[in-house]
């Protein structure tokens, strides 16, 4: 599916990057060209090795491919400085990871307030947005947990309301339900749906095949090329998995 | 990132490690108190010095009777009668471009009585100038004017010890005292001067008309004077002043181009001079040992701050994640680094202030705490924290994000 807008989100042309192990040079990406269309849930696939997390930091303004050209909602980023990718991954992008990343012994809401510390916002819009983000994420009443008082599926809302703070053009997610067992797993993808479906563009990096159903689009990675681009046939639903187990 | 946003990132960080951050800071809060109460006290023992000068009198010269040599065996100072009261008269008479006011002293020490009342002290005989030239005036009373001096009046003023010795709490003005075998009336009082630079004390003493001691207490006819006290028109005139005098008085002793002077002139502002060189020798000392202090703080703190940027890699890589640059984490470490810093700077300022009290009062050294020096060495200190911290701080922002993310 591909709705009709007038730019990607991300569009990948021929990103190739490279490592030095040594005096061997070692290729992750051989020229991978993708694009994300606003609006998109794509999943990203792969055995380890593949490529799709080197890719995930390239999208993520994480890293400069060695080769190609990177468009972040139609800007090029590929070859901006450090502190240039660090604005614009604060700006643009929301980072969900495996291992929550939240910062312990610190508050949740201080936690959703960190990525506007960045963009210069105000200390009290700072609050009010970081209080209504984790209030639409069904945790406003655990605003002063640190994350050690929080469950793992609250941990990981509260990255999700970090995520979104800064109101990103691209949602990233990497195997975000790695750490959470099957009904946690849900919960989250659920929010993801939701998400998606107000307008938001996920894209999503796991290697479990039933959370990449929950996309609509897989892209499987293989020795640092794409090995297939495919809508999801029988796309899983995670508000009617959640009911039909209660 | 705003600067207080950063401040109380920074405050929150040391917060969670406080045993740790107060073993950072001790090195800085030592130095800073050592610097503190050094400078205190070296401030203190200068301006003591200068209170003690100003107390002998005001750009005050001393010409006092100088050694000479008979067949190469030298005396000592003042071991001569070479000086006399016209000596002082000439000095007054013919340099009064330079000079305010001259005083010619001699001493002697005396019991006196005053009714069942006795105590010995010394007698100073002088004129009305010596009040002027030592800055000291009467606290009740009036002094003795020429007349007296002329005539060696049986009159006298009383050091605010002698007084009390002899009357108690009575006013001893229109009283009468015995000096040795003669009779004085108390004109007037001086007022408390207190100790001298040598612990002596100043109000133990009885001032009377150089003639009236001279004259009818020693009983001799000499004009020899035991010292000339001067005082310079200004500060600025008090080098002027001791040359021409001493121009003056070879000219009156009739002393040849190659002889040496048979007077000495002391110049107080010399004396000062070297006692302030000495403090400021002591006070450079530890200063420089305090110095050395901070530095090993900085080091303490540099070595702190590199151990922290490791520990909270993690930290570093999900901040960066969300938007940090280099240049926050830059700024968010630095701070750390001076709030650590300042932190200390206040301690040690508050327990540098506490040993100088501690040493004015238990050891009754003079401390003088100055506002300048305290704020001061609280800013180095925190500057020296900045410093100690922008190694490890540089090393935090020049983390890989993905591999910060990926430490554990």
């Amino acid at each position: 599916m591909t709705p009709s807008a007038a730019q990607p989100v991300v569009r990948a042309e021929r990103i190739e990057k490279h490592y030095r192990m040594g005096d061997v040079s070692v290729a992750a990406l051989r020229g991978v060209s993708l694009d994300l269309w606003p609006g998109e849930f794509v999943a990203v696939m792969g055995a380890s090795g593949s490529g799709k997390s080197t890719f995930m930091n390239v999208v993520g303004c994480l890293d400069r491919p060695s080769a190609g050209r990177y468009l972040l909602d139609g800007e090029e980023v590929s070859r901006l400085s450090r502190d240039a990718l660090a604005g614009a991954r604060g700006r643009s992008i929301g980072f969900i990871f495996q291992g929550f990343n939240l910062l312990p012994r610190t508050s949740a809401v201080e936690n959703v307030e960190l990525p506007m510390l960045y963009q210069g916002v105000p200390g009290r819009e700072r609050r009010a947005r970081a209080t209504e983000a984790l209030r639409r994420v069904g945790l406003g009443d655990r605003l002063d947990h640190s994350p050690a008082q929080l469950s793992g599926g609250q941990q990981q809302r509260v990255a999700v309301a970090r995520a979104l703070v800064n109101r990103p053009k691209l949602l990233l997610a990497d195997e975000p339900t790695g750490n959470l067992d099957s009904a946690t797993s849900l919960e989250v993808m659920r929010i993801f749906q939701d998400l998606n479906d107000e307008g938001l563009t996920v894209l999503l990096v796991t290697h479990e095949p039933e959370i990449a159903d929950h996309a609509r689009r897989v892209v499987t990675f293989k020795d640092g090329l794409v090995l297939s681009d495919r809508p999801v046939a029988q796309r899983r639903l995670a508000a009617a998995a959640a009911e039909a187990a209660s | 990132m705003n600067l207080l946003a950063s401040f109380r990132t920074a405050l929150r960080a040391l917060g969670r490690n406080k045993l740790r951050s107060f073993l950072a800071t001790i090195g800085i809060v030592i130095a800073v108190a050592a610097v503190v109460a050094t400078v205190a006290l070296g401030q203190g023992a200068r301006a003591k010095v200068a209170q003690q000068m100003a107390s002998l009198g005001s750009n005050l010269l001393m010409v006092v009777p100088g050694s000479i040599s008979t067949h190469g065996a030298a005396t000592g100072a003042g071991a001569t009668q070479n000086l006399n009261l016209d000596d002082g008269r000439a000095i007054e008479r013919e340099l009064a471009r330079v000079v305010a006011a001259v005083a010619p002293v001699n001493r002697t020490g005396a019991q006196v009585v005053a009714g069942d009342q006795n105590w010995f002290t010394q007698v100073i005989g002088t004129t009305s100038s010596y009040l002027a030239v030592r800055q000291w005036p009467l606290s009740s009373g009036e002094p003795f004017g020429r007349e007296e001096e002329a005539a060696g009046a049986k009159v006298c003023l009383l050091g605010q010890t002698v007084a009390e010795k002899l009357f108690g709490p009575q006013p001893p003005v229109g009283e009468q005292i015995r000096v040795k075998h003669v009779p004085c009336k108390v004109v007037g009082v001086l007022a408390p001067k207190g100790q001298g630079s040598w612990g002596q004390d100043q109000d133990d003493v009885i001032l009377m008309p150089w003639s009236t001691l001279v004259r009818r207490i020693q009983g001799t006819q000499s004009d020899v004077v035991g010292m000339l006290m001067v005082s310079a028109q200004a500060t600025g005139l008090v080098a002027d002043a001791q040359r021409e005098a001493t121009a003056l008085l070879r000219q009156r002793h009739h002393l040849a181009d190659t002889a040496d002077d048979d007077f000495q002139i002391r110049n107080l502002t010399e004396m000062q001079n070297a006692a302030s060189e000495q403090t400021a020798t002591v006070t450079l000392l530890l200063g420089s040992v305090a110095l050395i202090s901070l530095l090993v703080g900085a080091i303490g703190i540099a070595n702190v701050m590199l151990v922290s940027v490791t520990e909270r890699t993690r930290e570093i890589g999900i901040r960066m994640a969300v938007g940090a640059r280099g240049r926050d984490v830059l700024f968010q470490f630095l701070t750390e680094a001076a709030v650590l810093a300042l932190v200390g700077g206040l301690l040690g300022l508050g327990l540098g202030a506490a040993v100088a009290k501690v040493m004015a009062v238990k050891a009754q050294w003079p401390t003088l705490l100055s506002p300048q020096v305290m704020a001061g060495t609280v800013l180095l200190a925190g500057l020296a924290g900045v410093a100690a911290g922008f190694y490890p701080a540089l090393r935090a922002s020049r983390l890989d994000p993905i591999e910060a993310l990926r430490y554990e």
